[in-house]
């Protein structure tokens, strides 16, 4: 290999990194992770490329690209990708990066790439004009003679626009991979997960879901894994959302028996529930990191029925399985490390790391086809409430998280601790309670065991 | 007790002046006052939506969303809020774009920089408020105020007050 071939496998968060997989590693104990592991540019850097670029990522939904050549432009592992509709109804996921010096190919958020005279379709870079097939083969260059007796014709552009990596789809859901070093395939990797899956494809009658009604995001001053843990946090509501949920429990007051309850108090009032409620609601430790927060029940297990939804579901899928799809109501389930679903309301969070200190939360909501519209106003309804940077709870998550990151930077215990619940069920729980800091242990485990695994990789021999 | 026909666009402006105002000086009864009982704040993700219900919205608050909200901003639990969110409404002279007393319908149209300081972070924010206002009992009340930030639709930091 020649040192121009080696340069060229570098990946882009390479060079930073500092750090080296087995002293990441040692960041994490049993029972306490190191503050390194959130402040860190190097540590950083080398998680982008040592567990999310080796993790299975979600990427998008195929129903924002339902119509060949529809596409949307994404960030996944802090590269700029472009996630495309096929002519042969494929997904593809490339690099948005042309071939030739690396300008964006898509520089918008979405769009569609129409037949061109030829019956074709080509995506075509706005700086030189180079076009691409949909699946990123090349297809033409301008004034190719320009290239006569160079080695044009054996340089990488020919292969066009990279592809990122593996794509998998499920149930609509678009997940990649870019490096599958030391990685299961899809299936048995998501394991449990796609059940999970299932069951909010299911919420439809017809077994679709659609992206609906826009994304919100959010931009804060903190790691991405404060915000994950937090997912996975059913003891914190309690204090720190004490100023909502007494608000909401103050204004809506004990009105006569019978009033209904508006949906925007019904998803407000249960952040007051107390210790118990929240350990009860029990969770699952799943491989790789997953998990599935409330398996008993959770603050959204109270959402009434819809009227005839109900009735549509059991006629569309049978009286069990539209039961199992009406209970499911988790807390979370967290798609390690960059998702986490909620089944009722269909929402998702998706996280979008920045650096060490600066992380993307988006927050998105599902309709399911068939159902009434009513599921996505109460979807988006959660969302504004509950994960908006204008929304009551999320202030009091965001200024803790970005105080976090600014404390951790300082002196004193360089130690986070996660031993609740430590002591209980023995040394790999598979279900633990709902307050169980073994839901982030968990998470941790599962980063130091990535690092390992890299660290015990034999370095490439050099020519 | 003021008539629809006693509206006047002077008297229109200095509505949406006060009404920042009320904001700005943290008069929360005197804000929520101002509202119809109908009235919608509303602030959209993107400023090309037009369904406040099946399209996202950072906030979507009626009255009982209001209050909540309002209710939180002075709970000594609101840690977010030690120390105390200041916000500074600059508005450009609004725009009248209808006086309508006998359908008993004004609107007004008034670009303006939101700068809230909080714990030491200053964000500012351009945008447009959109005043949707009719009398009600006697005077005049914000049927809808539709905020459409210039941020919409990126990722924006939280942000405590209304805007």
């Amino acid at each position: 290999m020649t040192p121009l071939q080696a340069a060229a496998l570098v990946q882009p968060h390479e060079a930073a990194a500092l750090v080296q997989p087995h002293e990441a590693a040692a960041l994490v104990q049993p029972h306490q992770v190191h503050r390194d592991l959130y402040i860190d540019e190097s540590v950083f850097a080398l998680e982008m490329r040592l567990l999310w670029a080796r993790s299975w990522l979600f990427v998008g939904h195929d129903s924002q690209v339902p119509r060949s050549g529809d596409h949307v432009s994404v960030t996944l592992a802090g590269q700029p990708l472009l996630m495309v509709r096929l002519d042969n109804g494929g997904i593809a996921v490339l690099h948005n990066r042309c071939a030739h010096k690396g300008a964006p190919v898509v520089p918008q958020r979405e769009g569609h790439v129409g037949q061109a005279c030829n019956g074709g379709r080509f995506l075509r870079c706005p700086y030189h004009g180079w076009s691409y097939r949909l699946d990123g083969r090349l297809l033409a260059v301008p004034l190719k003679a320009g290239y006569e007796g160079s080695d044009f014709a054996q340089c990488p552009a020919q292969q066009g626009l990279s592809a990122y990596g593996e794509v998998a789809v499920h149930r609509g859901f678009v997940f990649a991979r870019q490096d599958a070093r030391g990685g299961l395939p899809f299936a048995e990797s998501m394991g449990e997960l796609l059940e999970a899956l299932d069951l909010l494809a299911d919420r439809s009658p017809l077994g679709r879901l659609q992206v609906a009604g826009g994304v919100l995001r959010t931009e804060f001053a903190a790691n991405w894994k404060i915000y994950l843990e937090n997912i996975n946090d059913a003891f914190h509501p309690i204090t720190t959302h004490a100023s909502v949920s007494e608000s909401a429990a103050a204004v809506w007051g004990q009105p006569p028996q019978g009033t209904p309850v508006p949906l925007a108090m019904r998803q407000l009032l249960p952040f007051a529930s107390g210790y118990a409620f929240f350990e009860q609601m029990g969770a699952r430790l799943l491989p790789h990191g997953h998990s599935v927060l409330g398996t008993a029940h959770s603050i959204h297990t109270g959402y009434a029925d819809l009227g005839d939804y109900g009735a549509a579901l059991r006629a569309a899928h049978g009286d069990a399985r539209a039961e199992a799809v009406l209970r499911f109501a988790p807390q979370n389930v967290v798609f390690y490390p960059s998702m986490a679903l909620k089944g009722a309301p269909q929402v998702m969070r998706v996280l979008r790391p920045l650096s060490a200190g600066r992380t993307v939360l988006e927050a998105w909501a599902f309709q399911p086809e068939g159902a009434p519209e009513a599921l996505l106003h109460s979807a988006l309804l959660y969302n504004r409430q509950v994960f908006s940077p204008l929304s009551m709870v999320a202030h009091d998550d965001l200024h803790l998280f970005e105080g976090i990151q600014r404390s951790l930077t300082g002196g004193g215990n360089p130690w986070v601790s996660l031993h609740r619940g430590a002591g209980q069920g023995g040394n790999a729980p598979r279900d633990v309670s709902g307050i169980d800091e073994g839901l982030m242990r968990h998470q941790y485990q599962h980063w130091a065991a990535m690092m390992r695994a890299a660290a015990g990789e034999q370095a490439e021999p050099t020519p | 007790m003021t008539t629809p026909a006693d509206v006047t666009a002077a008297a229109l402006v200095a509505f949406v002046a006060h009404e920042a105002r009320c904001l700005d000086e943290c008069r929360w009864a005197e804000w929520a006052a101002l509202f119809a009982p109908e009235g919608l704040y509303w602030l959209p993700a993107d400023v090309r939506h037009t369904d406040p219900l099946a399209q996202a919205s950072h906030l979507c608050d009626d009255a009982l969303l209001r209050e909540v909200k309002l209710r939180r901003l002075q709970s000594p639990q609101a840690h977010s809020l030690q120390p105390p969110a200041a916000a500074h409404h600059l508005l450009q002279a609004s725009d009248v774009l209808a006086l309508d007393a006998g359908a008993n319908r004004f609107e007004l149209r008034t670009p303006f920089v939101y700068t809230e300081l909080r714990a030491g972070r200053t964000v500012m924010l351009p945008g447009v408020a959109w005043h949707t206002l009719r009398v009600h009992e006697g005077r005049l009340c914000i049927v809808r105020k539709r905020v459409d930030l210039l941020h919409a639709a990126e990722a924006l930091p939280a942000i405590e007050g209304y805007l």
